[in-house]
């Protein structure tokens, strides 16, 4: 079976739970609404409007305006599009060096395996958004330096698991065969084990990216994130806090957008981590 | 044994030397220092070599590596580059405070979860564990200034039972900061019971359906003496680890519940420390967190060790 068709068999299995299926269309919606956002907003999401400040939703602003008198419902169509995008290629470059070192890692053992997964232990016991904190008070802030400052914190955690799905591996006869055959250690991680923790891989990249978006929101929250004008989540829900009784939509609706994407992505990864039997922690053994 | 327990802490302080090293010399390597940052990019030279000066930043850095090695086993961390003040002088309140907030999220967090959790599992699929689970999983899901956020939208708002916004200054009493640490404490409580009561639940679940269990059961012991005897205390016994990383993990959590309640403590103060570009500041933080999370870690490992026997000969 090609791995395509192989990932199109585990891909119906997904969406057949109606967990899976939940969370795809939920996830789905928010990429295609993210994709053509443009289209969709009545108004510039930046454009302030004294006249118009704290406005309740009505037919002229569906979800009401913001205490500057932006549209909250255009603001909440664009709020996810830089974070996902940022979300997306922080996966990608903590996918990527993240799993080159675990596999690699696997497949070397020994002295220099132990040295570097103490330096790896050393560096997660740095909470995540200090480390990033302390990125971000010398790179400063932006979606160029939050991608490599993303990229390489949520790395360290996929190095734990990228080794650890190899080595389950390394110790089989194939690779054993492939050792005997000859073949130079940087094939064997390439041919031999990459194939074999590419599901799992691709189920951990997934989950990494629902973590990442949640840490861009929190950073946008915090001012670290995505800077205005752009608008974001996050920073809508930091923004709009002091008029919590006054106009409490600017708030909810950037909070209802934020929640259903995690939650949506959860269900999918979910669902598809039990599909392909990844142990996902806190997972309930199948009765 | 004793061996063993030697071994962990050793462990512990060689981490703690290496992320001290990480931190500083992560600073060395970046492109500017404390001073470029603080002054900005059109300061004359003469201001700069006058910071530096001030700072100690014109000395080699092995020479400061090893000055500031020592001040820091000595308990002083620096001196701030924005605040001009000493940071210990800075954080030593806001530790209080940190703590303060930490240990009755803990305290009440700990015991709530290990309940809801064996509840949880005891009553697989029922009401009770769907809507137990439903709120759990909602509380892991969602980020936490949204559920602080909820919270003051819930509790201060619409109920009026807590204020929302903590207005205590930093070295306001600790009675008066326990007072105004509610509605914080309570979303840190929610998100650590939500990650702790899963762990827990799972594990009876798992405990429920092995061998020694089912025996009890065709030896006809009562449910009640099964799940008491044989159940519960295996199930808690991993939760410990478990309940160790959750606290650390929490750490970051802290950062942000605190910005979201106005809380004076240590996560407020490095958001600040950042938004001043006061390096050596959020340097020291990120450093003082690093050491409460080997602290916690250490201490439930050795807990771990200490109520399960298996733990001591086993290796790894």
């Amino acid at each position: 079976m090609s791995a395509l068709t192989k990932t199109a068999a585990i891909l119906r299995e997904v969406l057949r739970q109606p967990s899976g299926l939940v969370g795809a269309v939920i996830f789905g919606g928010h990429v295609v609404v993210a994709l053509l956002a443009p289209l969709i907003i009545p108004y510039d999401p930046a454009a302030q409007n004294v006249n118009a400040m704290m406005q309740a939703p009505s037919i002229v602003h569906w979800f009401g305006t913001d205490k500057l008198g932006r549209d909250v419902f255009s603001r909440t169509i664009m709020g996810g599009r830089e974070a996902m995008l940022i979300s997306t290629l922080s996966t990608v470059v903590a996918m990527v060096w993240g799993s080159a070192l675990g596999i690699s890692l696997a497949q070397i053992g020994g002295r220099t395996d132990a040295l570097i997964m103490r330096c790896v232990d050393g560096l997660m016991s740095i909470p995540w958004i200090l480390m990033v904190m302390l990125f971000v008070a010398v790179l400063g802030t932006g979606t160029a330096s939050l991608i490599p400052i993303l990229g390489f914190s949520y790395g360290l955690s996929v190095i734990y698991l990228a080794r650890a799905a190899a080595l389950d591996f390394v110790a089989r006869d194939f690779i054993l065969a492939a050792q005997a055959r000859g073949q130079s250690r940087w094939t064997i991680v390439g041919r031999e084990l990459f194939p074999n923790v590419r599901d799992s891989l691709a189920v951990q990249g997934a989950m990494q990216w629902s973590w990442i978006f949640l840490a861009v929101s929190s950073l946008s929250y915090l001012g670290m994130g995505v800077a205005p004008p752009t608008p974001d989540w996050g920073q809508m829900i930091s923004d709009s806090r002091g008029i919590m009784q006054l106009a409490p939509w600017a708030l909810i609706w950037p909070m209802v957008a934020l929640s259903s994407l995690v939650i949506g992505m959860n269900l999918f990864v979910d669902a598809w981590a039990k599909t392909i039997g990844v142990d996902r922690a806190q997972r309930v053994p199948e009765a | 044994m004793l061996g063993m327990i030697l071994e962990r802490i050793g462990m512990a302080l060689g981490t703690m030397v290496f992320i001290s090293v990480v931190c500083f010399s992560g600073l060395e390597l970046m492109p500017g220092d404390a001073c470029t940052i603080h002054l900005g990019r059109g300061a004359s030279d003469s201001a700069l070599a006058n910071c530096r000066d001030r700072i100690g930043l014109d000395r080699p850095a092995t020479t400061r590596f090893a000055e500031w090695s020592v001040n820091l086993v000595r308990g002083d961390l620096g001196v701030s580059a924005q605040r001009g003040k000493p940071i210990t002088q800075i954080v030593k309140w806001r530790l209080r405070n940190t703590l303060i907030l930490a240990t009755v999220a803990a305290l009440i967090g700990i015991p709530l979860a290990l309940f809801l959790g064996v509840v949880s599992g005891l009553s697989r699929d029922g009401p009770a564990d769907v809507s137990i689970s439903s709120i759990a999983i909602f509380g892991m899901t969602v980020p936490e200034f949204i559920s602080g956020t909820l919270m003051i939208l819930i509790f201060s708002v619409t109920l009026n039972w807590a204020t929302g916004i903590v207005l205590a200054s930093y070295r306001a009493p600790a009675l008066e900061l326990l007072r105004a640490s509610i509605l914080p404490a309570a979303t840190l409580t929610f998100i650590l019971a939500a990650h702790i009561l899963r762990m827990v639940r799972a594990s009876i679940i798992e405990i429920l359906q092995s061998e020694f269990v089912l025996m009890a059961r065709l030896k006809g012991v009562p449910r009640r003496q099964i799940i008491w005897r044989h159940v519960v205390p295996n199930a808690l016994l991993p939760a410990i680890s478990v309940i160790g990383l959750t606290i650390a993990w929490l750490l970051g959590g802290v950062v942000i519940v605190e910005s979201v309640f106005n809380y004076p403590g240590l996560g407020r103060l490095a958001v600040d420390a950042v938004a001043d570009q006061d390096l050596p500041l959020v340097q020291a933080i990120a450093l003082l967190f690093g050491a409460i999370y080997i602290l916690v870690n250490l201490c439930s490992d050795l807990l771990a060790m200490a109520l399960n026997p298996r733990l001591r000969s086993l290796r790894g």
